[in-house]
């Protein structure tokens, strides 16, 4: 059984049929990207999928329960974490606060919890704290917990919303456009962290427009155009569809 | 974790014994009364910097709820059932103690509802309409959550103001004292001043600890998160409208339990409690307090309460929060004290973090 | 019996006009702005208010006159001290900020003309002068309130339509940094905006007070109303703002009938909240283009 299965699924929005008839699947400890031509549906998908959005046809599944029309906390909570195309940093915070309140989820602590500051929440929070540095000790920006988030650089910023993503340990994670804004070397670094992502075992689906990256690290790749999709298969396969090429590869886009 | 926010309570506690002892040095005992007023509005907005600072949400209706738990409270207290104490309800809710009998001004015997109960019945009253309106309200952003809570509070205004039942434009006097313990009553008259200043000022510093606990709990960063980001926080698994409207109740009952105390306090409350003026005043003391900095409006609002109640803005009272409101919102909406990082101002971040338990 | 309903009916379209008035108010503004104005009641106190004072050494049409273009003044004068350098402000923010202004106007009318209720003399007669109308007595002030504000409107309709400036006004609501573009000075045609809002406000003022009085502190009940009305009709639609400031003027002067006067000014809010929770686009508005919108 697949990790993730989309099938059938459409969104419109007044006159304009952002994703049309998409169907693919996501085995587990893959990568699996989502490429296409700017306006071909990527994001509204990734938004369909994790719940920001209600597909006006078709299902959703993870891990072989739906959760089309679910909401995206409940989405998350069953294992299924994403970032964003532009990157949504808790303002405010230190880089480590926003990679705990990734780890949302494994806390239990409620309001009555809190303003009581029972002793088992000190516990609590004294394990989401240690769990979140070694997250991104791990993605090698532990330096950086005290630092306020949105003071970091660019590059920098990505790989704290990597972090925060990865805190709750998902089964899968949904990367859009991970690379986005980042340069050669930094795009570089991101690949290496991905692939060691998937090498703990979290199966990984990414919209990406930076060709050496998806190419690089994909096991398989969707192709959109229009909102539908034209092309499913290994990057070798689809670097070769005419179709694709005709659409997208044409373009001297990478 | 706990000694920091230990210290700053307790800096609260040594600094209210020592405005007392301020007071009595100079002389000038009576300041204890606006202060005590001052205290009960404090925890009002105290609550709602909790709402709009850190769960992102504003409310233009917040004097609706001081109204409604001030309102509850004088309206049960000075009922007067003992034309019907031989009905068996009403000697049964006397038996229970939930109905008391006392005396009124001119003397004669009144059954009304104890103050406890008055008190509980407000609060749970307040929960059911904070709930009922916040689920709808919340759903609204931005402008439209403003004219909406606007809208409310309106309501509340136009229902205390215009049903004789609720003492209409004269309001609701005569309320009794509220006994919270044996010798210890929550009443206006010099006797009870010093008492009262540190019940109110007690109970402030209890919101204040709950508050600051909460906020550097998982549900804190969690509605800081919020207001960082929303669809961010909904991706990590927050329930972003239950956390949303738990914070709109909390701080609808914090404000609600002040209008139960003042109205005590005061003998009475009138519909000026209700107005959008007064809901406004909040705002504007959140606004200039930092809007995500509890001890900034702590300290705004003190002041700022007690100069009015003193009467130092004469007539123009209503304009100097209508100023201060404009100055901050057009210059630093963030509120003011946030820009401040001496290490001064650190003492005043309500925001203690993790780290700081090692 | 029939007496009766019609002299509600006439009531209600009377208030129903100011409500409507300060609806259109809204609707300019924030057409051009994407502001809501919450002073826009204000302009309305403020156009009574002064065409009183003036009038005590004018003759009424020159105080009438000249209270407008004083508040026209005013509105300009508020854009351009407390709005015009704001950068790209969000709505919120400027709700606030004008629910400043709006108590600051409050009080300063306060100190200026006291607390007392004031009105203009009716246009032609007294208040016991009526016309019949199809077997109806109707106030001739009445007849002067829908007069003037439909031959405002009309007017309004027809500069939005067929002048440059308002076509250029319209083109500044749609997309500012289009219009900016195409060398449109979007930062007058934004203080043209509140300059007109307050001119239609103080217009509806001076002609409704004779019939409902001025006092110092009738701006932000109205203002209220008036939002409720342009969000009733839907935000941005002048035309819908018409309809439904009759329709809530309506309801408000036949409640009468069913509920305690005390309780009228609830009416309005409880629409708004309505609205706001069931259809914020309005009862005329497009639903779909509604949701659209970043709000």
């Amino acid at each position: 059984m697949p990790l993730l299965e989309v099938h059938g699924i459409g969104k419109r929005f007044g006159g304009l049929q952002a994703v049309k008839d998409v169907s693919f699947s996501v085995r587990k400890g893959m990568i699996k990207a989502v490429i296409g031509p700017n306006g071909a549906g990527k994001t509204t998908l990734f938004n369909l999928i994790s719940g920001f959005l209600d597909p006006d046809t078709g299902r959703v599944s993870f891990k072989s329960s739906a959760i089309h029309g679910l909401k995206p906390h409940q989405i998350a909570g069953r294992g299924l974490s994403r970032t964003f195309q532009h990157i949504k940093l808790f303002s405010h915070m230190t880089a480590l606060e926003n990679v705990m309140v990734g780890r949302h989820v494994k806390g239990r602590a409620d309001f009555l919890d809190g303003m009581l500051s029972l002793p088992w929440t000190w516990r609590e929070e004294r394990g989401l704290r240690d769990r979140a540095l070694e997250t991104m000790d791990l993605l090698g920006i532990a330096a950086f917990a005290d630092i306020e988030a949105t003071s970091l650089s660019y590059g920098q910023q990505r790989i704290v919303e990597l972090a925060r993503a990865l805190a709750a340990e998902p089964e899968m994670l949904l990367l859009d456009e991970p690379a986005a804004g980042l340069n050669m070397r930094e795009t570089a670094d991101m690949a290496k962290l991905i692939t060691m992502v998937r090498a703990r075992g979290v199966t990984v689906l990414i919209v990406e427009h930076d060709m050496s990256l998806v190419m690089n690290i994909s096991d398989e790749i969707v192709v959109l155009s229009y909102g539908e999709k034209i092309a499913d298969d290994t990057p070798l396969a689809v670097q070769k569809d005419p179709h694709v090429i005709r659409v997208y590869l044409g373009d001297d886009d990478a | 974790m706990l000694s920091a926010r230990y210290r700053h309570i307790l800096s609260l506690v040594l600094a209210v014994a020592a405005v007392h002892a301020a007071t009595a040095l100079l002389g000038r005992e009576f300041y204890l009364t606006q202060l005590t007023m001052a205290a009960y509005y404090t925890l009002v907005v105290v609550g709602l910097c909790l709402l709009m600072g850190y769960a992102g949400q504003i409310s233009l209706g917040h004097a609706g709820f001081f109204a409604i738990g001030g309102y509850t409270s004088a309206v049960l207290t000075t009922l007067n059932l003992s034309a019907w104490k031989d009905s068996p309800f009403v000697s049964l809710l006397a038996k229970l103690s939930i109905l008391v009998g006392r005396q009124d001004l001119y003397g004669g015997q009144v059954l009304s509802v104890h103050p406890w109960m008055a008190f509980f019945i407000a609060v749970l009253l307040t929960l059911a309409i904070a709930y009922g309106i916040g689920v709808p309200v919340l759903k609204l952003k931005g402008h439209y959550l403003a004219m909406a809570t606007l809208g409310f509070g309106t309501i509340i205004y136009s229902v205390v103001l215009g049903t004789q039942r609720f003492g209409a434009a004269d309001g609701i006097a005569s309320v009794p004292a509220f006994t919270l313990l044996p010798g210890l009553d929550v009443s206006g008259g010099t006797a009870h001043r010093t008492a009262n200043y540190y019940i109110a000022w007690g109970l402030v510093t209890i919101g204040m600890a709950l508050l600051i606990n909460l906020i550097g709990s998982r549900v804190g960063r969690a509605l800081r998160a919020i207001h960082g980001s929303e669809d961010a926080a909904s991706a990590m698994g927050v329930d972003t409208a239950r956390y949303k409207l738990n914070t709109f109740v909390l701080s609808a009952v914090l404000a609600s339990i002040a209008g139960v105390f003042l109205t005590h306090y005061n003998g009475g409350i009138g519909p000026s409690e209700a107005s959008v003026m007064k809901s406004v005043r909040y705002v504007a003391i959140v606004a200039v307090g930092g809007m995500a900095s509890l001890w900034g409006t702590l300290i705004m609002s003190t002041v700022l309460n007690f100069l009015s109640l003193r009467g130092y803005f004469g007539s123009f009272d209503d304009a100097v929060f209508g100023v201060i409101l404009i100055i901050i919102m057009l210059f630093s909406p963030e509120g003011i004290l946030r820009f401040d990082r001496s290490a001064v101002a650190r003492i005043f971040r309500g925001r203690t973090q993790a780290r700081e338990e090692n | 019996m029939i007496e009766l309903f019609f002299q509600y009916l006439v009531a209600g379209l009377t208030y129903g006009t100011i409500y409507a008035i300060v609806g259109i108010g809204f609707n300019i503004i924030y057409n051009t702005t994407g502001i809501i104005n919450f002073a826009q009641g204000e302009f309305v106190m403020l156009g009574g208010m002064t065409a009183v004072s003036l009038h005590a050494f004018l003759p009424l049409p020159a105080a009438i006159a000249a209270a407008v273009a004083m508040t026209m003044v005013i509105g300009g004068l508020i854009e351009i001290i407390f709005i015009r350098w704001l950068e790209k402000p969000s709505v919120l923010r400027m709700v606030i900020i004008t629910i400043g202004i709006s108590i600051l106007t409050r009080e300063a009318a306060l100190h200026l003309w006291g607390e007392g209720v004031r009105a203009l003399p009716y246009f032609t007669g007294n208040e016991i002068t009526s016309l019949s109308l199809g077997g109806v007595r109707v106030s001739p002030q009445v007849l002067w309130a829908l007069g003037i504000s439909a031959v405002a409107v009309v007017l309004l309709n027809l500069f939005f339509k067929y002048t440059m400036l308002g076509r250029e006004m319209r083109a500044c609501a749609a997309n500012r940094d289009a219009a900016s573009l195409c060398g449109i000075p979007t930062r007058n045609m934004v203080t043209l905006s509140f300059v007109l809002s307050a001119g239609i406000g103080a217009l509806a003022g001076c002609v409704v007070s004779p019939i409902t009085q001025t006092q110092y502190s009738i701006g932000s009940g109205l203002a209220i109303k008036g939002f409720t009305v342009a969000i009733l009709g839907g935000l941005g639609n002048s035309m819908a703002a018409v309809a439904a400031g009759f329709i809530l003027g309506i309801l408000e002067s036949f409640s009468i009938w069913v509920m305690p006067t005390a309780y009228k000014d609830a009416i309005a809010i409880s629409i708004l909240l309505a609205m706001l929770f069931v259809r914020p686009s309005g009862l005329f508005g497009n639903r779909e283009a509604f949701r659209l919108k970043e709000f």
